[in-house]
């Protein structure tokens, strides 16, 4: 038996509505993802989608957004992992298109205290009752900090085998160094922490204070740059081997370190 | 023992275990801590070669047999030090106790070292055990696992009052060698578990004790660096450094080789395997083949024969008074295992004003 025109019209226009639709969530599932990148695991400096730590992203018809999160271990620290969630749910939940936002921590110790307390909106101290006696900022900060001595090492090491002496360092302003990736980074981050990033701002600063540095701390400040640098790489390195080792399957977005 | 061109090594494995981690040792309502802790370790286990993975099973429960074939007889371990580390909200007679390891261990004279442990939480009772075990098992270190969870608590710090009273306590036990390793939690939640400054504080306030910080920090290997580099009672503990990086990921290896060389030195590391995480066997050997892996790494402090030596075994024998034998020990000239006196204060450090 042969279908009707107006059946097959009808056929036709609804299969033109639900590509439509498959698109639009492609859309937003794709703006999602790329939202996602903006997320960095604040010990490992680096986006959770690179590391690895994106198991799924879905999004309905209706805008309901589901992204799914793992990490290297069942024990990793509570505290970034809260992090990382809070900091996807904030991400996503802004996006045009998502009317609401779901962001799962899959096999964790504290899934349950960290999931309910980022879906409540509950804040650390709320989400683990008696356990904390503040919210993450301190600790993000800390990290942040960490970041930007690790971003002082990728900034200033090309220069200094550039055959500039360390000293001469000290006179430099982030203007005056050639653009890179690894500049644009290190302002950010400078940036995120309240500290001068523009181009009359130095390149060397104290990353608590802001204040310049002497030209006598110098060497020392950039040994521990590189030290900071070489521990945050070390670290990413072990976690990605034991992801790999956890999931066989690859996050969204994952790559290997260089 | 183990001997590679003409150079011979006297082999002290400083960290390894003889644990029970399979369900019959689970506690009941607590099975997904202790099934989650082994299975991290395991994981840890994948960043070795792959001919030496072991299966999960095999993984949750090693045998005696197993142990002493994989640490002597093919491991060119001499003496090896039990770490003990409790963990009895999860696993019922503890993860690796004490009592366990002395149980085979008295099986094999000379071959083992017991440490024990204790948690400053554990008030009054807590310090009559030490003294029992310390009398005992004749322990002259502790190995103190500061994230344990204890009757809701979910860890402390060395800096601790109580902690300080029992490291009082210890020392007057005639304990000599404290082994810290950091774990993922403590108590608030909200700090940064991994940090190393009451280490700091405890090594400035008991300088007769020596600091063994396991894993050398990891993950804040810098932090340590900073502080071990100030303070003369400061050692670094290479397990995990060994087994988690210098198959997996050798150009991190080097990198973080050398950091520890330039602010430790070669006389304040020691070797552990972390048995049964990694055999010790390939990490002892890729370790005296190990060199820097090219030029990039020119600014780091060279590794030679002796240092070797003194990292694989004569830095720990001689925090733990191991007599050892003529033949592996150092020339004349060649420095002195676990000397002190390396730590100083770097803003004084003519290597750095060079900008090295």
């Amino acid at each position: 038996m042969t279908a009707s025109p107006a059946t097959a019209r009808q056929e036709a226009a609804q299969h033109e509505a639900a590509q439509r639709e498959a698109a639009q969530q492609q859309g937003a599932r794709a703006r999602i993802l790329a939202a996602l990148e903006t997320v960095r695991d604040p010990e490992l400096d680096e986006p959770v989608t690179s590391l690895g730590f994106v198991t799924s992203c879905t999004v309905s018809a209706d805008g309901d957004a589901q992204v799914r999160l793992r990490l290297p271990t069942y024990f990793c620290a509570p505290n970034f992992a809260f992090l990382m969630v809070a900091d996807a749910y904030d991400a996503v939940s802004v996006l045009e298109g998502v009317r609401s936002t779901e962001v799962v921590l899959e096999d964790h110790f504290a899934s349950g205290s960290i999931n309910g307390g980022v879906a409540a909106r509950a804040g650390f101290v709320r989400a683990f009752d008696g356990e904390a006696v503040s919210e993450l900022h301190g600790l993000r900060a800390d990290f942040l900090r960490k970041a930007v001595m690790a971003g002082t090492d990728q900034v200033c090491r090309p220069l200094a085998g550039g055959g500039a002496p360390a000293a001469a360092l000290a006179g430099l302003t982030l203007g005056m160094v050639p653009p890179s990736g690894a500049l644009d980074r290190l302002r950010q981050r400078r940036a995120e922490l309240g500290l001068p990033a523009g181009d009359d701002a130095p390149l060397l600063i104290d990353p608590l204070t802001g204040s310049p540095l002497r030209a006598d701390e110098v060497p020392l400040h950039l040994r521990r740059a590189q030290t900071t640098r070489v521990s945050i790489e070390a670290n990413a390195g072990i976690c990605r081997g034991m992801l790999r080792h956890r999931y066989t399957t690859a996050g969204l977005g994952e790559e290997d370190s260089p | 023992m183990y001997q590679k061109d003409g150079e011979k090594y006297f082999i002290v494995d400083s960290h390894m275990h003889y644990w029970n981690a399979a369900p019959d040792n689970w506690v009941a309502g607590a099975e997904q801590y202790a099934k989650g802790w082994i299975e991290c370790f395991h994981a840890y286990q994948g960043l070795g070669p792959p001919k030496t993975h072991w299966s999960i099973e095999h993984f949750q429960k090693y045998s005696e047999d197993d142990l002493m074939k994989d640490v002597f007889a093919e491991g060119h371990v001499d003496v090896a030090v039990f770490q003990p580390t409790y963990l009895k909200e999860w696993y019922r007679e503890g993860f690796n106790t004490t009592e366990r390891n002395a149980l085979m261990g008295e099986k094999h004279p000379g071959k083992f070292i017991y440490n024990t442990r204790f948690d400053p939480r554990d008030g009054d009772e807590g310090l009559v055990t030490l003294r029992r075990n310390i009398e005992r098992y004749g322990s002259r270190g502790v190995k103190l696992y500061t994230a344990e969870w204890n009757n809701g608590s979910r860890g402390y710090k060395l800096s601790d009052p109580a902690a300080y009273r029992y490291l009082e306590a210890a020392q007057n036990l005639g304990i000599k060698n404290i082994h810290v390793h950091k774990g993922p939690t403590i108590w608030p939640l909200d700090k940064d578990a991994f940090d190393v400054s009451d280490v700091d504080h405890a090594a400035t306030d008991f300088p007769d004790l020596n600091f063994i910080v396991e894993h050398v920090g990891l993950p804040r290997i810098e932090d340590f660096c900073f502080m071990a580099t100030q303070e003369p009672n400061v050692y670094a503990g290479l397990s995990v450094v060994i087994g988690g990086l210098m198959y997996a990921r050798p150009k991190f290896f080097a990198k973080v080789m050398g950091e520890l060389l330039f602010w430790v030195g070669e006389d304040k590391m020691t070797f552990g395997s972390d048995y049964g995480i990694w055999e010790p066997k390939w990490q002892i050997e890729g370790f005296v083949d190990w060199d820097y892996p090219g030029d990039e790494f020119s600014d780091y402090p060279r590794l030679g024969a002796a240092g070797k030596k003194k990292i694989l075994g004569l830095n720990a024998a001689k925090l733990y008074d191991i007599e050892v034998p003529a033949e592996f020990q150092l020339d004349a000239g060649q420095g002195t295992p676990a000397e002190r006196d390396d730590a100083r204060l770097v803003e004084d450090d003519a290597q750095l004003a060079s900008g090295a």
